[in-house]
């Protein structure tokens, strides 16, 4: 039977020879991540209270992401709780270099074909690996590490179609926001969302990753991409071993979809999410000129190399505007360094930006970034609810790096084509 | 599982996770996290919230973040059953994997604040005492009433 990648990977993992939308499979978790603020501390009461053991430490990482670098004592007693947590139970730990979903790609973890799950929404990030991602809480975080598998509901899908190239200005940023302002911010709930398209091809892992990266913001519970040779390259480009063996599912093309869409690249122009939901879409023209008091360059979704590079060229030899302040947070401490030695974060600096730690803090409002009552921040995150960024009086609208650098230039939101 | 009777408090379409529990309070326990539950929308909500309470709001309740401390947080304050038209799929994974009852009901916009309801899980029915109106949902699935009556998840796997 025709099946849609979704539907793909769940019949392989659960050994079927075809899955159907609503069947409930069992299936073994590959990958179980966790983070310092939804992992270990939630529940290893009750995980040592049960007695049983973990029953594939091998495939459980602990990252320690939203409270590093540690803001306060408090914050720095979790993250030490989870460092200890996880040397007790031979589980891998990681602290201090940068978003979790970023990490799970360089390091291997999210790897195509397979089942990753962790106690953080947009999980759905690895999926641009062609890897059924998605977020859990904490509490059935605990059962997939006693039981190491987890059940699912088999979701319907819906194919999303790009045709075409992207004009001058417009990126991977703009493509998802356009997506989602398009399909509703839960639209997708429960669906796996799948993109297609020569526009899908042509973008790099980094941009694949932004776009996996806020399927959740749909309400999906996975957002897949096919993996190809670019996949392949990436993860031999990480030394992640097996890269040469990992599966390459595609989509039937005669696979049952709920829904279908197309869009043609070419007619897309830079848009942001303004306040307060990520389906608020509009062209970024139509908001120019709003007064804005920070630009945030960062995290699991707008922090990567391609976004570095995009915003970099546009800084090179200028100044930001006195108006605002303009944060960059590195989406990794690789991602860090490899910006320090293609002279990224020079340029970056020297336009008057203040370069960060990788870390989750402004993203959700926790340190490094937060915004106050009454202020505007421009930022490349992936969500823009009331508080999300610090004071529920504050403001927040989702950009590409492009349309953020252009803001910071100008000190007031910009499109970014004035500036090509 | 018995029948649950109590006030509803009602709320609108798209209460997310940054709302019922906002990122900044998740050093928190539990019970002080709580005093802040759906802060952003409702300042006065963990002071009416009466024990067995029932929570009811329109489409999407709980969308974005997997973080569990939104039903904790609810539970906590003291609602005992959440009735929304529809929800984020991680967050309705959450409540009920925490023992917290969250059903899907097309009319929920019709149950205005501080209605008196009684929920039968079992019948799939509601009744709005204030209205005089019955209201019918499709029960949850048996394996799910189960971990519920259990007491959510890891109740369950500690009799298991
Ligand atoms: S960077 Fe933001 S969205 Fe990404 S994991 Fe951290 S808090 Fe979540």
């Amino acid at each position: 039977m025709a099946m849609t990648l979704a539907e793909k990977i769940l019949a392989a993992k659960a050994g079927k020879e075809c899955v159907i939308p609503g069947e409930i499979v069992m299936v073994p978790v590959d990958c179980a991540m966790m983070t310092d603020i939804l992992g270990p501390r939630i529940f290893a009461e009750q995980i040592e209270k049960l007695g049983k053991p973990i029953k594939n430490p091998a495939g459980a990482v602990v990252i320690a992401d939203h409270y590093t670098p540690a803001a306060t004592e408090h914050q720095s007693e979790i993250v030490k709780f989870s460092r200890e947590w996880c040397l007790k139970h031979g589980v891998s730990f990681i602290e201090l270099e940068g978003p979790c979903h970023q990490l799970l790609a360089e390091k291997g973890y999210s790897y195509p074909g397979s089942i990753l799950v962790g106690t953080d929404s947009h999980s759905c990030t690895a999926g641009a690996f062609g890897c059924f991602a998605t977020g859990i809480g904490s509490t059935e975080m605990l059962g997939v590490l006693v039981n190491g598998e987890i059940w699912f509901k088999v979701p319907e899908s819906i194919r999303i179609e790009w045709k075409g190239s992207l004009a001058k200005g417009v990126y991977a940023k703009d493509i998802i926001l356009q997506t989602i302002g398009e399909i509703g911010h839960a639209g997708a709930t429960y669906c796996s969302m799948e993109f297609f398209g020569d526009t899908i091809e042509s973008l790099s892992m980094d941009e694949r990753m932004c776009i996996a990266n806020m399927a959740v913001e749909a309400g999906a519970k996975v957002g897949l991409i096919a993996a190809d040779q670019k996949t392949v390259d990436y993860l031999k480009y990480h030394d992640i071993s097996q890269a040469e063996n990992a599966p390459l599912y595609c989509a039937d093309p005669d696979a049952c979809y709920a829904r279908r869409l197309v869009f043609d690249a070419s007619d897309l122009v830079p848009v942001a999410a303004c306040p307060h939901e990520v389906d608020n879409v509009k062209p970024v023209q139509d908001i120019a000129g709003l007064k804005v008091d920070q630009v945030y360059i960062g995290s699991c979704t707008g922090g990567r190399l391609n976004d570095l590079r995009i915003a970099a060229k546009m800084l090179q030899g200028k100044q930001v505007s006195k108006k605002i302040r303009l944060l960059v947070s590195p989406s990794s401490q690789r991602v860090w360094r490899e910006a320090l030695e293609e002279g990224l974060l020079k340029a970056l600096s020297d336009a008057g930006s203040v370069v960060l730690a990788p870390t989750c803090g402004a993203c959700l409002g926790l340190h490094s970034g937060t915004i106050g009552k009454g202020e505007v921040c421009v930022s490349t995150t992936n969500r823009n609810f009331i508080g999300r960024m610090g004071s529920k009086h504050g403001d927040v609208y989702l950009v590409s790096a492009a349309t953020a650098a252009a803001t910071a230039l100008e000190g007031c939101i910009t499109d970014p084509r004035a500036f090509l | 599982m018995d029948k649950i009777k109590g006030i509803a408090h009602k709320y609108g379409n798209n209460i997310n996770t940054d709302i019922i529990t906002p990122g900044k309070y998740m050093e928190l326990s539990i019970e002080e996290m709580a005093k802040h539950a759906m802060e952003g929308v409702d300042p006065e909500f963990y002071s009416k919230v009466k024990e067995g309470d029932i929570l009811v709001a329109e489409n999407n309740f709980g969308s974005g973040s997997s973080r569990e401390t939104a039903p904790q947080a609810l539970k906590q304050a003291g609602i005992a059953i959440i009735i929304a038209k529809s929800y984020a799929r991680i967050f309705y994974r959450n409540a009920i994997n925490i023992g917290l009852a969250a059903l899907e009901l097309k009319e929920a916009e019709e149950i205005l604040d501080r209605d008196e309801l009684e929920v039968d899980m079992q019948a799939g029915t509601i009744f709005n005492l204030t209205q005089g109106k019955t209201y019918r949902f499709t029960p949850l699935p048996d394996r799910l009433l189960t971990m519920l009556e259990a007491g959510g998840l890891v109740a369950q796997l500690e009799q298991s």
